[in-house]
This record gives structure tokens, C-alpha cells and sequence, in this order.
């Protein structure tokens, strides 16, 4: 089996508004989405059961009650049946990748799955931290800004995005995955998958159900606007281009 | 080799570790680390320098790094650990704050006090700043927010550490790294990147050209990058890399949020782009609306290099 996590960012393109209050961003009305990086995970684990390295996809979710819309996405792209671990709504921007982390090592204990497969980083805060985390947690090997996946014989063979282009690394089954944009082209669901995964179960849990403390570490003490770039002026060609760029030294005149 | 290609990273590093008051060490982990040890033991600020040698840290995998780091600081009890904002270091930072139990904080680019530091969230569209109560801090630092440290001027003393790592459950096999003599994308002072509207990667030769005659890098929106066009180490952008470089000359980029997030903090940003309602405009300091495949071509028919 494997668990994939969905998390619940705003859908990208929505222009970001900082609250009146300075410790937050305005989400209320907001659309949200499945993270994209989440979609690349889900998308994994429906091929790799297709390929039959794994039986069953659990899609997992942690965030108020509409995140259980995610889970049904999932759903409908394959997964086999969802947890949603739920807080109360309005609290989701407290919920920290570490208690996130926590949070899936507890259900790790519970479902035993083989391969948990997450996205990268979730679009809202940009962390890249929850599948370190976890696999610190639990002691399992990690590959992490996966682009590429080939299994055999219990181990998976990762192909890594790294600062200066890729890298190879093997790890043996159990392990964590963090999926990057490049692993796969997410498949949509069509409307058949769409209906019949409204059949598929959903388990409900809470974090105390799983014995977590989730209370933040780290304590948001104001959200800004950053600074604002001016925009410049048009040059008509590329004479004046290179002129003012001579002008300001970056290219010997 | 490697070492030199995060520089900007590290002395980044040691800039922001030396904000935070009161000695800083550094370690070096890997199978072949004479080098980087040297080189890191001449940078003014760090006191001492650990050496982790040994061939079970072979690629730096992050099974064994973490296990050296977390018998490091069970001896040592620092109060912050320091990596660059990277691939690297965000991939072996968080293990360690699992073990450790402590949140760590990704890429920071101020640090107010000890416990108090500055991040952007939302693809840079709001900064945030946090407050830790852990008792060890683990941080990653982003290369571009804070000045580079020197590289010569310091004498830390470098001190063996015995690895004793038992990690049977993962082994790094190669790396395939891009080979370039150009200037590294992170710490390059200029910039020319490239977009959908280079059509494919041939076209991105013209770049390549005009970069050389400069003396620049070349970077790329994801856009380019997921269509085939250019390795993927040279995306800009946030899921790529943030830079910061002087100037940034933006080609057939029409400008989203994400690629915006990658490079609104060059100190000069040029648009090329036939599309004049594009989003670039909107934060270049120049924008020339003109069809790249002329305009290219024009400024390295009159760039002497």
C-alpha cells in the first residue's frame, strides 16, 4: 500500500492579500486547490499500483472540512480510500510541517504502507520540510525532489533534482518521497472516476484521535507586503537597451 | 569542485550565523573533503572547522549526513545549525530537526535575533516573520539575502570527526551535473534567462552566446524547463532557484508569480518580449518589445566579448 499527502494551498494564480491584521494572508473566499506537488504524488502512486509495485492508495489529507474535497480528487485519480485528518476551520495556517510530520508517522504505524509519497513543497509556505521530517521521524530512507522512479526488488531507484542538475541514489523499501514537478504529467479526472469515487471511504480522524500535539513551534509575528518594484520604462530598441546598460556598467561601453 | 559552486551559499551562511553573536563553526561532510575543509577554514568569522571524511558520506545522502550532524551537536550543543537554502541543505536540515524534535525554519533572508527571523511565503507575495522558542534553531538560509562572506582572511582550526554511520537503508549511486565553464546561476553577477518563447532548445544557443560575450549565466523559467528545452538546474524561480544577480535579462519570459519569486531581487531587471501586456514589464527596469529572434541576435552583433 502507500499514502500520498494532499495538502490545501490556494490555487496558484490567486493574488496573494495580506490581512489587515498583519498575521496572516486572507483565505477566507479564497479558492483552494490540491498543491500541485501533491498531484505529481498522487499521479505517482496511481502508476506505480497500475505497474502493481503497490495494491493500494491511501490519500491523506490534514485541514479543515473542505479539505476533504482534495481527498475525493485523489480519489478520482485513483487513490483507493482517503484519511482526512481534520482541524478546526480558521486554524490550518497553525498547522506546521513538523506536527504535520507527526502526524503521518502515527499514521504510519497504523496503515504500514511501503512508499509515502508527498509534493515537494506546499505553494502557500514554501517550507519544503514535511517528508524530511517525517522520514527523520520514523527512520526511513528519503528521496526527495524526486523527477524520476524505477522499482525492483524492494528498492527504488530515484533520479533527484539537485542545485548543479541530477543525481542517482537507491533506497530500500520502506521509504518517503517528496514528487517534483518534472516526475509526471497529472492525469484529470474524468467524470466516470469523479462519480465513482464518491463511493470511495473516507476515514475521519482527529490529531488526538492519533496522539499528536500539533500546537506550533514557531509563532507568526507579522505578515508584510514585500517591497514594491517600480516598473521601468520601454526602450525603443535595442541600441538604447545596450546604452543604458553601458550607462549603468554592466557592459563595457 | 562542488564546494566552490555553493559559495555564494555558504559565505551567506556564515554572514547570517555571525548576525546571531557568539562563535561559529562549520562542518564539512563527504568521502573527499581536504579541499572544501581548506578552503571553509579561510573564511574570516568561522573559528573551527569539523571534517567529516568517510566513504558511507559519499554524496552528502542524508541518511548518513544527519547521523554525523546529530552526534556533532550532541557534543557541541549549538544553539543554531546553519545550511544553505539549497537543495542540499534542505534536504538534510529537516531530517535533523526530526531527530532533534525542533521545527526548522526554510530559508530565511533577515535575522532579527537569536530567535526571530524574516521569510517570504505565497512565492515571495508576503514576508513573514517567525519567532522559535526550540532550543536549537535549525535554519536554512537563502545565498541571496544576505553578503557573502570573504574568502581569505580566516585561520580555523580543523578538527577529525569520527563517522560512525550504520545506514544500510540508502546509497547514493552518481550525479549527473551539468558542465559548464560559465558562471554559476546562483552567484553569477549577470543573468540571461530564457522562456516558452525560445520555441525549443536550439534556440536557447543564442543565449548561450550573448551570456559568453558578457560573461553571464543562463538561467530559465520552469515553463522552458518542463518542456524539454534546458536542464532543470537552471530553472529560476520558486521551485527553482532564487538569485539575486546584478543584472537579469529576462528573454520570452512573459513573467508568473512563480518565475517572479525567482529573481525580483536583481538590482536591474530587463524584458525581451513581443508581448508588451506581459507581466515582466511590469517589474523590469527596461523592457524592449521586440521579437526576440531579432533582438538577440542584434545585441551580440553589437556586444564586443
Amino acid at each position: 500500500s502507500s499514502g500520498i499527502n494532499a495538502e490545501w494551498p490556494l490555487r496558484p494564480g490567486v493574488k496573494v492579500r495580506v490581512r489587515p491584521d498583519q498575521l496572516g494572508v486572507v483565505t477566507d473566499g479564497v479558492k483552494h486547490s490540491m498543491n500541485p506537488f501533491d498531484e505529481n504524488a498522487v499521479e505517482e502512486a496511481v502508476r506505480m499500483k497500475q505497474k502493481k509495485i503497490v495494491k493500494e492508495i491511501i490519500a491523506v489529507s490534514c485541514g479543515p472540512t473542505q479539505s476533504q474535497e482534495t481527498i475525493r480528487t485523489a480519489l478520482a485519480m485513483g487513490a483507493d480510500r482517503g484519511i482526512h485528518v481534520e482541524v478546526p476551520k480558521g486554524t490550518e495556517a497553525d498547522l506546521q510541517p513538523l506536527a504535520v510530520a507527526k502526524i503521518f508517522a502515527k499514521l504510519i504505524e497504523k496503515e504500514q504502507p511501503d512508499v509515502v509519497i508527498l509534493g515537494k513543497q506546499a505553494i502557500d509556505d514554501d517550507a519544503n520540510q514535511t517528508t524530511q521530517l517525517l522520514a527523520g521521524l520514523v527512520d526511513w530512507p528519503q528521496g526527495t525532489m524526486a523527477s524520476a522512479l524505477e522499482h525492483s526488488d524492494g528498492q527504488l531507484k530515484i533520479t533527484r533534482e539537485i542545485d548543479g542538475g541530477l543525481e542517482d541514489i537507491k533506497v530500500k523499501l520502506p521509504a518517503i518521497i517528496s514528487a517534483d514537478l518534472r516526475l509526471n504529467e497529472p492525469r484529470y479526472a474524468t467524470l466516470p472516476n469523479i462519480m465513482k469515487a464518491k463511493k470511495k471511504k473516507i476515514e475521519k480522524l482527529s490529531p488526538g484521535d492519533l496522539g499528536v500535539d500539533i500546537a506550533p513551534r514557531l509563532t507568526v509575528k507579522k505578515v508584510v507586503d514585500p517591497p514594491v518594484r517600480q516598473a521601468g520604462d520601454k526602450v525603443p530598441d535595442v541600441a538604447t537597451l545596450l546604452d543604458k546598460l553601458k550607462e549603468k556598467g554592466h557592459i563595457k561601453a | 569542485k562542488q564546494w566552490y559552486q555553493r559559495r555564494v551559499a555558504i559565505t551567506a551562511g556564515v554572514t547570517a550565523a555571525s548576525k546571531l553573536g557568539g562563535p561559529v563553526h562549520a562542518l564539512v561532510a563527504g568521502d573527499a573533503c581536504q579541499e572544501a575543509a581548506a578552503a571553509a577554514a579561510k573564511i574570516p568569522g568561522i573559528e573551527k572547522v569539523f571534517v567529516a571524511e568517510s566513504d558511507s558520506l559519499k554524496g552528502q545522502i542524508a541518511e548518513a549526513v544527519s547521523a554525523v550532524l546529530l552526534d556533532v551537536q550532541s557534543k557541541n550543543n549549538y544553539s543554531h545549525i546553519l545550511a544553505n537554502g539549497t537543495v542540499f541543505g534542505k534536504n538534510i536540515l529537516p531530517r535533523l530537526g526530526a531527530k532533534l524534535d525542533v521545527a526548522p525554519i526554510s530559508d530565511i533572508v533577515e535575522v532579527k535575533s537569536e530567535n526571530t527571523f524574516v521569510r517570504t511565503i505565497y512565492a515571495g507575495n508576503a514576508v513573514q516573520t517567525l519567532e522559535s522558542v526550540d532550543p536549537v534553531k535549525l535554519i536554512t538560509v537563502r545565498g541571496t539575502a544576505f553578503e557573502a562572506a570573504a574568502d581569505e582572511g580566516g585561520s580555523a582550526a580543523t578538527e577529525a570527526v569520527e563517522v560512525v554511520v550504520n545506514n544500510d537503508k540508502s546509497k547514493w549511486l552518481e550525479a549527473k551535473l551539468s558542465k559548464s565553464d560559465r558562471p554559476e546561476l546562483a552567484s553569477a553577477s549577470i543573468v540571461i534567462s530564457g522562456g516558452r518563447g525560445l520555441k525549443n532548445g536550439e534556440n536557447f544557443e543564442m543565449l548561450y552566446t550573448l551570456a559568453d560575450k558578457m560573461g553571464a549565466a543562463v538561467g530559465a523559467s520552469r515553463a522552458a524547463v518542463d518542456a524539454g528545452y534546458v536542464p532543470s538546474d537552471l530553472q529560476v524561480g520558486q521551485t527553482g532557484k532564487m538569485i539575486a544577480p546584478d543584472l537579469y535579462i529576462a528573454v520570452g519570459i512573459s513573467g508568473a508569480i512563480q518565475h517572479l519569486a525567482g529573481m525580483k531581487d536583481s538590482k536591474t531587471i530587463v524584458a525581451i518580449n513581443k508581448d508588451g501586456e506581459a507581466p515582466i514589464f511590469q517589474v523590469s527596469d527596461y523592457g524592449l518589445v521586440d521579437d526576440l529572434f531579432k533582438a538577440v541576435p542584434e545585441m551580440i552583433n553589437s556586444i564586443d566579448g
